[in-house]
């Protein structure tokens, strides 16, 4: 597509709030809309895992404002059911998650959770994929997906008449309980992901993100990135094996929201899990060696500007620190146009249109991650720019005064990210992926307005390290790029 | 018969049973609550009530885009959008946002080719403060040398990422520049490099003077508020605000295109990538005007949803495309286009895709759309009409896009009404009457590898990234 609209501030930033264009960081410029002839339909497939999980940093909350009455129960089938009834607009999001993102894969069969999760629409339950698109698209329904290291799953959003809704959901649940991974499509989406991620292989971005997944991550999964060898190798029956061991009914997690009463979100709930396979699927994703090396890559490229990752190991989602983390980071290179890492780097001195800090909170460790793009001949008078505003931070922790206005934004901005059906169901998805309490989105607030300076200073102090952090910058300058 | 044909019947049948009739779905009663006052200084403000949470936007949108610019100084107007963030005589550089981030709130500011438009999202308890930084920087922005100094370096930042680092930009970029020869779409929004560079506070100054005045602008407010109360803020901040001689506009008409144009774009990238463009027009009367009805239906026959022409036939079946897609929009102020685009399947050339692209639009210059089709299509729209309205942000965005184009809002739920009526042979019609040859502009993707497109480079260094 043209870029229609260029904007004063990047999308970079993260982590973002669950609004608009859904988990595409890499949306920059374009305005995500529900245009009525192209619709949304979420994008089939969901390319190099570790790039579409922004969605799991959104989880905020304050008590000052009316959070939605969330239920919880556990369907006959075993799945924990998350809903919130409201009958403000004639529709519905449902949605059905599984401990099967990219951590829960064989490291032999790398690429093969998404393979899966990106085939359940592809034919199912003796409906073609062609069948599937069409019964979908008949009734105005979108379907979706969620896919990133933890967690996989699939969405629909549909009308809540009852033809409308009846179709979409009986659609959902073949593809949730009798998904066929055809060979002959299997073989043609290998072919067109292998096509991409070669693609993908010549932008800066994307080498960039691999490289730091490497540096930070090692060999788990949350480093892991595609290789088109170990795509190539996978067959239908390593999908079949995958879904049947993770995609299971006990402990699924379905997020319920929108125009249904309570029975009926019970029977939708029943409906879309009690034909899941049995049994009982890993929960827990092999842990994460939280200490790191430093290092630093230096790798050459023909673009105009060296894009630059400098990050490490960063904190859980259950992880104490949570708050002042979150806290701290915005203030550090999280809050838009008002934090540290955007005054030195771009309002100051003009080194970067984006440049941006993120705690990425997984079920394990996530990374911490700083990035920013600047031209070739500035990129090592910005990298010691990015790591002095980084090492006074951590040295000497934030300033009252910012602290305050960090508070001041996240506690007096929370009614805007649970404004919209959208939002409030992929908060209700978190919830309950990730198991937190009922009173997330009420605790929330309360929690980050007892947040002091010296909680974040030291939380900082505990988790970042700046001596031990991994460092990519690719299209470096070419005197010091690397053999 | 045989069981094999009773069997063949049967699945016939319940084929048959799923076509909808048409409508498939029921246009949904959605409850319009969409006020409009003018102020004495020219500013329109429309409000959209939606008491759903008690949240607020405010947009505003200056009728002043980068078809605006001149010669020599593309890229103005964006970068002026990202000057006024840059202090008034009032408010200094970077307070405007930190004072709406105190206020939790979220802001951001666009630049198209027809529009630049500024938003804010708030508590409702909060309005009045956007409202007065935002009307501050209507008619008090400072513009200062100095902070124009830095600010156009990260625009040119911008610009590298955006546009020179990425190779379909640069696709896109140079089909613009070929595809119109009279009308100023043919330069890119962000400007080019050389004028970046050439670019002085001056020429900011000289564009914020021309354009920046309440009746050059709509402002929108969408969310839990009151109308009148809106009115009354707005007369507030917005109305002691004079009105301004705008400069005249115009028309920039594209002359005809009399022939095929092909050009070949060489930049660093794996998988070579096409682009068909057909002039085609866009929505002036939203009454009297069918053809860019039809063509948005056309759009979505071939690209509109799952089910849609082009990846069923080109992606699934035959597989001679990896990515495929169509594209259509009539909200414009100048001249509309009809676009296709697509990346080759395995083994596969963009010949072969673009011969491909040519078979779909003759089957349909030949043989129509299906009423089926036509169903899906609007079902599409009158779903999609719901779900917009779980956005405050975009209905404001609709609203004010519109305004901005020269159509009211209340055309709107025309438009919807008139997408609803588009039939069959106006699709085929307007199929057969634009995407024709002579009205065509082709670009194509060479892709280059990495070490060959660095000049600079050492050699083999770049070979251990792929």
């Amino acid at each position: 597509m043209f870029a229609k609209f260029f904007f004063i501030s990047s999308n970079h930033t993260k982590p973002l709030p669950p609004s608009g264009g859904g988990v595409g960081e890499r949306g920059l410029g374009e305005i995500s809309s529900p245009s009525p002839i192209k619709g949304e339909g979420a994008a089939r497939w969901k390319f190099a895992g570790r790039e579409f999980f922004a969605l799991l940093a959104l989880l905020l909350s304050a008590p000052a404002f009316a959070t939605p009455a969330i239920q919880h129960w556990q369907a006959p089938s075993g799945a924990e059911v998350y809903f919130v009834e409201d009958h403000g607009l004639p529709m519905l999001d449902v949605s059905v998650d599984f401990y099967a993102g990219a951590a829960f894969e064989p490291a032999t069969q790398s690429g093969v959770a998404m393979l899966t999760n990106g085939m359940l629409n592809l034919g199912a339950g003796g409906l073609s994929e062609d069948d599937i698109s069409r019964k979908l698209a008949d009734i105005g329904a979108q379907p979706g997906s969620h896919f990133d290291n933890d967690r996989a799953g699939l969405t629909m959003r549909t009308l809540s008449s009852e033809t409308e809704r009846a179709q979409a959901l009986d659609v959902l649940a073949l593809m949730l309980q009798s998904p066929q991974f055809p060979d002959a499509v299997l073989a043609r989406e290998k072919a067109r992901q292998i096509a991409l991620l070669k693609e993908s292989e010549t932008q800066p971005d994307y080498i960039a993100e691999k490289a730091y997944g490497k540096a930070v991550f090692g060999d788990h999964p949350y480093g892991r990135s595609l290789e088109a060898a170990d795509l190539e190798k996978i067959q239908r029956a390593d999908l079949a094996a995958f879904y049947k061991a993770h995609y299971v009914a006990k402990g699924a997690i379905v997020a319920i929201m929108g125009d249904i009463d309570r029975a009926g979100a019970e029977a939708i709930a029943q409906k879309l899990t009690a034909q899941l396979p049995a049994g009982v699927a890993p929960t827990e994703a092999p842990p994460v060696n939280t200490q790191i090396a430093a290092s630093e890559q230096r790798i050459a490229h023909p673009a105009q500007q060296s894009h630059i990752l400098l990050g490490a190991p960063g904190m859980a989602r259950d992880d104490p620190d949570y708050v002042p983390l979150y806290v701290g980071n915005y203030i550090l290179g999280g809050g838009g146009f008002v934090s540290r890492l955007m005054n030195e780097v771009r309002e100051n001195r003009g080194l970067a249109y984006s440049v941006y800090s993120y705690f990425m909170p997984m079920q394990q460790p996530g990374g911490f991650q700083i990035g920013l793009q600047t031209r070739k001949d500035q990129a090592d008078d910005a990298l010691a720019l990015v790591r002095d505003t980084l090492r006074q931070f951590i040295a000497k922790g934030p300033t009252a005064g910012e602290l305050q206005a960090a508070k001041d934004n996240i506690i007096g901005g929370f009614p805007l990210r649970i404004d919209s059906n959208k939002e409030i169901h992929e908060y209700l998805g978190i919830i309950g992926f990730y198991k937190l309490p009922l009173t997330y989105l009420d605790d929330f607030t309360a929690k980050v307005d007892k947040v002091t300076v010296a909680q974040i200073h030291e939380a900082f102090r505990r988790h970042i390290d700046p001596d031990a952090m991994a460092t990519v910058m690719v299209g470096a300058p070419e005197a010091k790029a690397a053999k | 018969m045989g069981l094999k044909m009773y069997a063949r019947l049967l699945q016939f049948l319940l084929v048959a049973a799923l076509l909808p009739a048409a409508p498939a779905i029921a246009a949904p009663d959605t409850p319009t609550s969409v006020f409009e006052k003018t102020l004495s200084n020219g500013l329109k403000v429309i409000v959209k009530e939606d008491h759903r949470a008690p949240t607020v936007v405010q947009q505003i949108w200056y009728h002043v885009g980068s078809m605006d610019e001149t010669t020599g100084t593309t890229g103005v107007a964006h970068v002026l959008e990202h000057m006024m963030f840059k202090g008034t005589k009032n408010v200094p550089a970077g307070e405007f946002s930190r004072r709406i981030a105190a206020a939790g709130g979220r802001e951001n500011a666009f630049t198209s080719s027809d529009y630049t438009a500024y938003f804010q999202q708030l508590h409702k308890s909060q309005l009045p403060l956007a409202m007065q930084l935002e009307s501050d920087r209507m008619h008090n922005l400072k513009l200062s040398g100095q902070e124009f100094d830095k600010e156009i370096q990260v625009v040119m930042e911008e610009r590298r990422m955006r546009t020179d680092d990425a190779a379909r930009s640069i696709v896109y970029e140079q089909l613009q520049a070929v595809t119109y020869v009279a009308h100023p779409y043919r330069n890119p929004i962000i400007g080019w490099m050389s004028d970046l560079r050439a670019l002085v506070v001056d020429d900011a100054r000289n564009w914020y003077k021309s354009w920046y005045a309440p009746n050059n602008a709509t402002l929108v407010i969408a969310g839990d508020v009151k109308a009148d109360e809106v009115f009354a803020l707005a007369q507030r901040y917005y109305g002691p605000i004079p009105a301004r001689k705008l400069p005249a506009r115009k028309p920039h008409d594209e002359p005809p295109q009399k022939g095929v144009k092909r050009i070949v774009v060489k930049a660093p990238a794996e998988l070579p990538y096409l682009v068909m463009v057909y002039h085609t027009p866009s929505l002036r009367d939203a009454e009297q005007d069918w053809k860019p009805y039809a063509l948005q239906v056309l759009a979505g026959v071939l690209d509109g949803n799952d089910s849609a022409r082009l990846g069923k036939t080109l992606v699934r079946e035959q597989q001679i495309a990896n990515e495929v897609g169509a594209d259509y929009d009539s909200i414009a102020r100048g001249p509309s286009l009809f676009m296709l685009d697509g990346v080759p399947g395995n083994g596969k050339t963009v010949a072969d895709l673009e011969a491909a692209l040519r078979d779909q639009i003759a089957l349909i210059v030949k043989n129509g759309v299906s009423e089926e089709e036509l169903t899906r299509v609007k079902s599409q729209v009158t779903a999609g009409e719901v779900y917009k309205l779980d956005s405050m942000f975009y209905q404001a965005m609709q609203i004010g896009q519109s305004e901005s184009v020269g159509l009211k809002h209340t055309a709107i739920p025309l438009m919807l009404k008139k997408l609803q009526a588009v039939t069959a042979q106006q699709v085929q019609d307007v199929a057969r009457e634009f995407l024709q040859d002579d009205n065509l502009t082709v670009a194509t993707l060479d892709p280059q590898p990495l070490t060959s497109a660095n000049q600079h480079d050492q050699a083999g260094e770049a070979n251990h990234v792929r």
